[in-house]
């Protein structure tokens, strides 16, 4: 297995691909990591990312970013990158990555692998570097929706060190697996359909749809009326609770410590200046700011209301079908650089993975086609605790259809 | 305390930088508190103060700073974490306290509170007990309060009220000299005297306060507080109370006796077992305090128990032993932890009651002691205290003192 490098593994380096922890070695493993290995799973190495979990597409690495095996000149999304690129590569059979915004699904989406993104709590963050923690969850990332299953089950399930971690009991994920969706009401969310879209991707998604209508799903259209908000409802969430929780890093205790003139003050900027990527300390200084008296209430306070919103939209949805069907994406995979000048460009190809994360829901991302020779992913999104009826979707379509078996030419 | 218990509360994180701060937040609650409102009650000047409480909550410890004054290197500060983390309960008064005497005897009574329902072993020298004043002066019958100052770093009660003089007179200083006392919090130097402005920027404008997302909010239920409030003890102040109507015991005794919750306890027992409350009182404050004390131990791991207590005086009331004997037995009690009447039948000591045996031993004294015999006869009662005296001698102390008297008064009297 490859473990993302944001998750910590006892005796080996876990670096978050920031220059701040470069040679930081944890002292134990993350539960999420030491359940893989009870199970018998074999460390390979650390994946590459986005710096602390920020970013969209593998750029903001503080040591270099990882290639789209699909197209060595394109991003494989990220922040996960590095994990769905191994697995696309077939440098690793499955990978745990992270999922705060849509980091597991939107590079499994540009990399042509299966990715899952838990309930949140189904799966303990003991050991997981902090970036959002309302928002973060640890999930698999392999070649397919039953490889997902038996990752799923050795690593789900309640831990006393992560007091929001779900006491539910964990389901047998491989035995949901039947084959069968006859009679599943899929949802199609007219606003995950919006103007702007890549054209192949709408195609490969409105494909996969049918397909599954093939399977005996009953599709119905609905509305998820809230999720124009929430782009800026995490760009505020997110960011107000990272400044709090990348605090710690200031080199007094471990990790990159400024060392020169000047007193300790001088030391800790010094510090969080030269141990940080540009993308942290923007995320850093857009929730210090929101945090702040005499904004807290306009901004944060607000976006949480409408996270609340968001919520009840979806479970308004999920009173009326069983599961929804949208894009991962509204692009794939882009050229390394294409948007590493405009920093919103970049937060908008995860617009249709954020809302789920605000929501706290489980969902997937399934290989569903091509466009232009990129990989399409297909997302799953289902109620709380819906994994093996999410895994139970993709695997269905994943015997009908071969699109999870391409392989990239390298 | 009487606080209203909050059925749902939440954590929040308190942001700021520094060193003995591991994360640089403190993990805190800000607006939903475990408990709000509630009064501690206590004796002051002879009167009965009640003095309102805020709020109670939890929030975690920082870690310990370490600087020059403790190591004499000006150069470098160290920071311990081992007590990073662990929580801390925060209790907060009104600011209805109008001197230090005043906020000593109101930590006294909280102090006195928390050892009782065993929260915390209250050790102001060891940090598990914690008292910050927040200070400030007013003109006389202003009713607005003027800045304060908070005080921390003290290690005992005594540093307490010199860290409170002190500052009274430092504002005091300010402000006639017209000048404004800033708001800030202050070191208290135990070897200067003086509290001094904390190094360093740690107060921060801005806390940044928000939900504190790695924690569940606390619930608790009307059936758990239901549940819970019979098991609590009897607080000293009402246990105090109690001693003196139903036990019949002066406040100084009371005050004595309800220092420690096992003291007040193993008292209680003893009171109850025996029907003799001054007569336990007695031999607790008396010869009992004094081998604790000797041996450097506490009254809850002395081998010596309430029914030792009473089985004690059970043998003094039926006249077994004498009140005299019964001292060594309680010495001896406590070494071996053995019951009296164990320890009065292994070594004999019991009294000698039989009258005509004391009365064979007497006529023998008086014989033998013609002089002081005569004296008494003549007049000088007091010396028929040698001639008990002898007879104890001669019994080996086990003749019961008061028949010896009643019987040698007799037998000089008649002679």
């Amino acid at each position: 297995m490859q473990i993302k490098d944001l998750l910590c593994t006892n005796g080996i380096a876990t670096t978050c691909a920031s220059r701040m922890l470069a040679e930081y070695i944890p002292v134990y493993d993350a539960t999420a990591v030491a359940r893989l290995r009870e199970h018998g799973a074999v460390l390979l190495g650390k994946g590459n990312m986005d710096e602390f979990g920020m970013g969209s597409s593998t750029e903001n690495s503080a040591f270099f970013p990882t290639r789209n095996p699909w197209d060595t000149g394109r991003v494989p999304g990220g922040s996960s990158g590095g994990s769905a690129a191994a697995v696309s590569a077939g440098a690793a059979p499955f990978a745990l990555g992270t999922d705060t915004g849509g980091s597991i699904r939107q590079p499994a989406s540009f990399c042509g692998v299966t990715g899952l993104k838990p309930t949140y709590g189904r799966v303990s963050r003991y050991g997981l570097v902090a970036y959002a923690s309302s928002l973060d969850q640890v999930g698999p990332i392999a070649r397919d929706a039953a490889d997902c299953a038996l990752i799923l089950q050795s690593i789900a399930g309640h831990d006393s060190r992560d007091a929001t971690s779900l006491p539910d009991a964990v389901p047998d994920y491989s035995a949901a697996l039947t084959g069968d969706i006859s009679g599943l009401r899929l949802g199609v969310p007219s606003e995950y359909f919006a103007e702007g879209m890549d054209a192949g991707v709408r195609a490969a998604v409105t494909a996969a749809i049918d397909q599954l209508a093939a399977l005996g799903a009953e599709i119905r259209e609905v509305s998820l009326p809230t999720t124009q908000y929430a782009l800026a409802c995490y760009y505020i969430i997110a960011p107000s609770e990272c400044s709090a929780n990348l605090a710690r890093y200031d080199g007094v205790k471990y990790g990159y410590s400024h060392q020169g003139d000047g007193d300790m003050w001088e030391a800790m900027e010094r510090t969080r200046q030269h141990g940080f990527g540009p993308e942290v300390k923007r995320r850093i200084m857009l929730g210090a700011f929101a945090l702040s008296s005499g904004y807290y209430d306009a901004y944060y306070h607000k976006a949480q209301q409408v996270r609340t919103l968001i919520r009840q939209d979806f479970a308004h949805v999920f009173e009326e079908v069983d599961a929804l069907a949208a894009p991962v994406s509204p692009v794939v995979a882009f050229p390394i650089g294409e948007r590493t000048d405009d920093p919103v460009r970049m937060y908008l190809v995860d617009v249709y993975t954020l809302p789920v994360n605000m929501a706290g829901l489980p969902a997937m991302s399934v290989p569903c086609g091509f466009s232009n020779g990129l990989p399409v992913g297909l997302q799953l999104i289902g109620p709380h605790l819906s994994e093996d009826r999410l895994l139970n979707i993709a695997h269905t379509y994943q015997q009908a259809t071969e699109w999870h078996r391409e392989r990239p030419g390298i | 305390m009487g606080c209203e218990i909050t059925p749902s509360s939440k954590f929040d994180r308190k942001n700021y930088f520094y060193p003995d701060l591991p994360k640089n937040y403190q993990i805190s609650q800000y607006d939903i508190p475990l408990c709000q409102n509630g009064q501690v009650s206590f004796e002051f000047e002879g009167e009965l103060r009640t003095v309102a409480l805020r709020r109670i909550h939890l929030e975690e410890d920082a870690g310990k700073s370490i600087h020059a004054e403790v190591t004499g290197d000006p150069t470098r500060s160290f920071m311990d974490f081992n007590r990073a983390g662990v929580p801390l309960l925060e209790i907060v008064s009104e600011p209805e306290l109008h001197s230090p005497e005043e906020a000593i005897a109101y930590c006294r009574a909280v102090k006195e509170i928390l050892e009782y329902i065993e929260v915390s072993d209250c050790n102001m020298e060891e940090g598990s007990l914690r008292c910050e004043p927040n200070l400030s002066l007013r003109p006389k019958g202003s009713k607005e309060l003027g800045t304060r100052t908070e005080i921390k770093n003290k290690n005992s009660f005594q540093e307490l009220i010199d860290a409170m003089e002190y500052e009274v007179k430092r504002q005091a200083r300010i402000l006639d000299a017209g000048e404004e006392v800033v708001q800030e919090t202050l070191l208290f130097d135990a070897s200067t005297g003086k509290t001094v402005a904390m190094r360093g920027k740690e107060e921060a404008d801005d806390y940044r306060y928000f939900p504190e997302p790695d924690l569940v909010h606390v619930q608790i239920s009307d059936e758990w507080i239901e549940e819970s409030q019979p098991t609590l003890p009897e607080l000293p102040a009402a246990r105090r109370k109690r001693f003196i109507s139903d036990y019949d015991i002066s406040p100084d005794n009371a005050e004595f006796l309800t220092n420690t919750r096992p003291l007040a306890e193993f008292f209680d027992e003893a009171a109850r077992l025996s029907g003799e409350p001054t007569t336990c009182a007695n031999w607790i404050m008396g010869d009992l305090t004094r081998l604790l004390n000797t041996a450097e131990i506490e009254i809850q791991d002395a081998k010596v128990t309430p029914a030792h207590l009473n089985e004690l005086i059970q043998l003094i009331g039926d006249a077994t032993i004498s009140g005299k004997i019964a001292k060594s037995v309680l010495d001896d009690a406590f070494e071996t932890g053995k019951m009296p009447k164990q320890i009065v039948s292994e070594k004999g000591l019991a009294q000698i009651t039989d009258t005509s045996e004391i009365e064979t031993i007497v006529l023998q004294v008086v014989e033998e002691n013609p002089g002081p015999a005569q004296d008494y006869r003549d007049g000088t009662k007091k010396a028929i205290g040698f001639l008990v005296g002898q007879v104890m001698r001669a019994t080996r102390g086990k003749a019961n003192p008061q028949l010896v008297n009643e019987i040698l008064t007799r037998v000089l009297s008649t002679d």
